[in-house]
């Protein structure tokens, strides 16, 4: 597949461009923070999101979707990403999305519906400690009746107060540590012995730590197999992580091109501050490593799309890449614009906010550095 | 079938009837690359064969059209033939900088004799190339060049010296960048052509740290060139030289993109369970050379079609070999005190040590990567200041 974006994707790009900047540039998240909002997002941004189109992408023609790709995902994501949009796409639209393709019919019929109206918001409830470790999985999910008890403790489940679904994967065998024995459940958010504590996060998006004290769910609400969660799993965050990448591929950019512009009108010592070598050299330099985020995050979107057999090599590669590139130029971009970079009125710190929640998301750059080293068999 | 997928049954035929086995091993040293040119010594009748065998194909410059030497590929059969190539683990049938640097420039600059006289030659590999650009006092300040070519009518008498020349001691002949108009600094150079056993060309071998001496310091004592080996216009050889360079870094910029950790051996695995924190710098290397390898096909997709910026690879010379280095900083770690030994037989000579001091080069020649840092914030971010 080629490393450049075909007519349609460009066209998408340019729409999904245009539409962030108009309706939904930093000035709008700006907004939703200072109003202190529960959820963290506007659910009318959301509803714009299906009329768009965008809420659709993944989701396959017979199922009343776009039926696209990583790729389609990732370019709205870099859009998303660039202008810090809060909104449900990269749980709701990619993840969960992803994870429902393996559902069956009676589920898909009802959850995606939903999705395509910009109405349902669905959470991915996995992580269980402050670090992503997937295989650590410890939730149990006990057979009971002709359905399951679930119990464990859940944390970092972005927009969780905010989801009508959640999606939970708990143990139904084996032990922490094992891959086996996952499954996943499509938990409603008013199941009896479902608890939230929800907080803001210091990118003012909102995340739950969710208890979940024997709820109780029918088999219906296994998604793909029982004990066989993994691959539904990985599936799941491969969509999540490559999508971060992308989204991390916007958030780098946005802060870039900001302290690019920084660099170009900011004068000291009677020049432009953007003449002294000393930042041309790292402005360079960070260009350098953005283009190769951004070149890496492509190749595993088109992996994925394709589904070759080191994709998961390559979305690996990606999350650890964009998250070290993202940071880098966040960091050099709070720099560069001195005693401006610290206000809260300035834009550029609110990039830093939001890449420090995506790095972390789906698992940080070292997590995934370590899984590429695995995957080379060391 | 498509096109592209008979071409690539084709190719894959010709090439398992005619690459002799011996040059389906991986290259032990330098001495396995063919470089062709008149006194080329060839290791094996195979080595010979080969590149022969390539040339009367076309396949030393499959890209360049057939009329210069070339089988008029286009850019997706070559990439296809460079699959097969590399699926057969076929050695390169002939390394030279005629292909590389030369050629390019010809194709673009040349009068349509030059092309088929100069081009049919590097593709045949009878005459091997060398590069005089640096001098001892312009390096990176390249266009302070000051080898000067006398106007005599119907010749050039050129007077001066060059530095870090690679391979003018084995080379036959050199593209030169002569001064021929004092008054003008970028409009005062042409791109001259000529014969390395012209009477006055010397060349004195420098030794290097890798303790290999590739390179030389090149004299000219009133060396006559005829007026039909200029390339381009008269004080107009800066376009060429830029443009030549333009094809040099992307040259050297591919060297990053040889392989993960996983091309460095399986050995070393065992022993990184000890070895945490060095792990941990393999690992890191590893994402970034998978980003770097993407980054590669990314620009080459978009140089193709047109829509890379033209000062890109610069980036990638940058790159590519800031990453090189790294690689053999790694190798050498892992290999310990025993990658110290120099010139053992169990360690070829010191294959180690020497291939890793060798990368210093890598972000040195063909411009350093402080001027490739300079040129991407001038001429792609478009950084303020002169
Ligand atoms: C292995 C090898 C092979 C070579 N082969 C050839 C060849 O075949 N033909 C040929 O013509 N040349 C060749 N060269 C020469 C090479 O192109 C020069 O070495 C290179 O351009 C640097 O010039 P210099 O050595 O004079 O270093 P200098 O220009 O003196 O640089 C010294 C240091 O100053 C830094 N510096 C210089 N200017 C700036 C600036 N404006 N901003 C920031 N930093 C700066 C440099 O980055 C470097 O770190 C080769 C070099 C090597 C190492």
């Amino acid at each position: 597949m080629a490393m450049i974006l075909n007519d349609d994707q460009v066209m998408l790009r340019d729409s999904a461009r245009d539409f962030m900047t108009s309706e939904a540039p930093v000035s709008h998240m700006r907004k939703y923070r200072d109003m202190g909002c529960k959820d963290g997002f506007a659910h009318g941004l959301w509803k714009q999101f299906a009329e768009m189109g965008f809420t659709g992408i993944l989701i396959p023609e017979a199922d009343g979707g776009m039926g696209m790709g990583h790729v389609e995902a990732g370019i709205v994501l870099e859009e998303i990403g660039r202008n810090l949009t809060p909104s449900p796409f990269l749980t709701t639209a990619v993840a969960a999305v992803e994870a429902l393709k393996a559902a069956d019919k009676a589920m898909r019929d009802r959850w995606y519906p939903g999705i395509l109206a910009g109405d349902a918001v669905i959470s991915v409830a996995i992580d269980e400690a402050a670090k992503h470790r997937p295989e650590k999985i410890n939730a149990r999910a006990e057979r009971s009746g002709n359905g399951f008890k679930i119990s464990g403790a859940k944390q970092f489940v972005v927009q969780g107060a905010s989801a009508d679904m959640i999606i939970v994967a708990a143990r139904t065998a084996g032990a922490a540590g094992e891959t086996d024995g996952l499954t996943l459940f499509a938990v409603d958010k008013d199941s009896a012995g479902l608890s939230m504590d929800s907080a803001r996060l210091v990118d003012s998006s909102m995340a739950a730590q969710v208890k979940l004290d024997g709820v109780e769910v029918t088999a219906d609400a296994v998604i793909g197999d029982v004990d066989g969660g993994w691959s539904v799993l990985t599936r799941l965050l491969d969509a999540g992580r490559v999508g971060a990448a992308a989204e991390m591929v916007g958030v780098g950019s946005g802060a870039m091109d900001m302290t690019f512009g920084y660099l170009k009108q900011r004068k000291q010592f009677d020049r432009l501050i953007g003449e002294f070598q000393a930042l041309q050299h790292r402005a360079a330099h960070l260009y350098g490593e953005m283009e190769a985020a951004r070149s890496i995050t492509l190749k595993a979107q088109n992996m994925l799309d394709e589904g070759h057999k080191h994709a998961e090599q390559y979305v690996a590669a990606a999350k650890a890449k964009a998250g070290l590139a993202c940071n880098l130029a966040v960091r050099e971009g709070v720099q560069m614009h001195g005693g401006m970079g610290m206000t809260d009125e300035y834009d550029i710190g609110l990039y830093m906010k939001r890449d420090r929640s995506l790095n972390e998301f789906f698992g940080d750059a070292w997590y995934h550095a370590d899984r590429v080293a695995q995957m080379n068999g060391y | 079938m498509s096109d592209l997928e008979t071409f690539r049954a084709e190719a894959r035929a010709w090439l398992e009837e005619n690459c002799p086995a011996e040059m389906r091993t991986p290259a032990r040293s330098d001495d396995d690359v063919c470089w062709g040119g008149r006194n080329f010594v060839f290791q094996s009748e195979a080595q010979k064969q080969w590149m022969d065998r390539c040339a009367a194909k076309g396949y030393t410059v499959p890209d360049w059209p057939k009329a210069y030497g070339g089988a008029g590929l286009s850019a997706a059969e070559t990439k296809v033939l460079r699959q097969e190539m590399a699926r057969l683990g076929c050695r390169s049938p002939l390394n030279s900088f005629g292909i590389w640097m030369l050629g390019p420039a010809l194709l673009k600059f040349g009068t349509e004799e030059q092309k088929v006289h100069y081009l049919n030659q590097i593709a045949r590999g009878e005459i091997r190339w060398c590069q005089g650009y640096s001098e001892p006092g312009s390096g990176s300040d390249l266009v302070s060049m000051q080898t000067f070519g006398e106007d005599k009518g119907d010749h050039w008498v050129v007077n001066g010296q060059k530095i870090w020349t690679s391979y003018a001691d084995k080379a036959d002949w050199i593209f030169c960048l002569v001064r021929t108009d004092k008054t003008n600094k970028y409009q005062g150079i042409s791109f001259l052509l000529f014969d390395m056993t012209t009477p006055g060309v010397t060349t004195k071998p420098i030794l290097l740290i890798s303790g290999s001496s590739p390179f030389c310091e090149t004299f000219f004592d009133n060396v006559v060139v005829p007026k039909d080996q200029i390339v381009g216009e008269l004080n107009r050889g800066w376009d060429v030289a830029k443009y030549l360079l333009g094809h040099e870094r992307e040259m050297i910029s591919g060297m990053g993109g040889d392989g993960g950790t996983s091309a460095i051996g399986g050995a070393f695995k065992e022993m990184l369970g000890e070895e945490p924190v060095l792990r941990a710098q393999m690992a890191l290397f590893d994402v970034d050379n998978l980003a770097f390898r993407a980054h590669g096909e990314r620009f080459m997709d978009e140089w193709k079609t047109g829509k890379a910026h033209p000062a890109y690879s610069n980036l990638m010379k940058y790159a590519g070999t800031e990453l090189n280095k790294r690689r053999h900083e790694l190798v050498m770690a892992l290999g310990g005190s025993e990658a110290l030994e120099w010139d053992s037989e169990r360690t070829r000579g010191g294959a180690k040590p020497r291939a890793w001091l060798r990368t210093k080069a890598n972000s040195i020649e063909g411009g350093t990567s402080e001027v490739m840092l300079n040129v991407v914030a001038k001429r792609i971010l478009e950084m303020p200041g002169a």
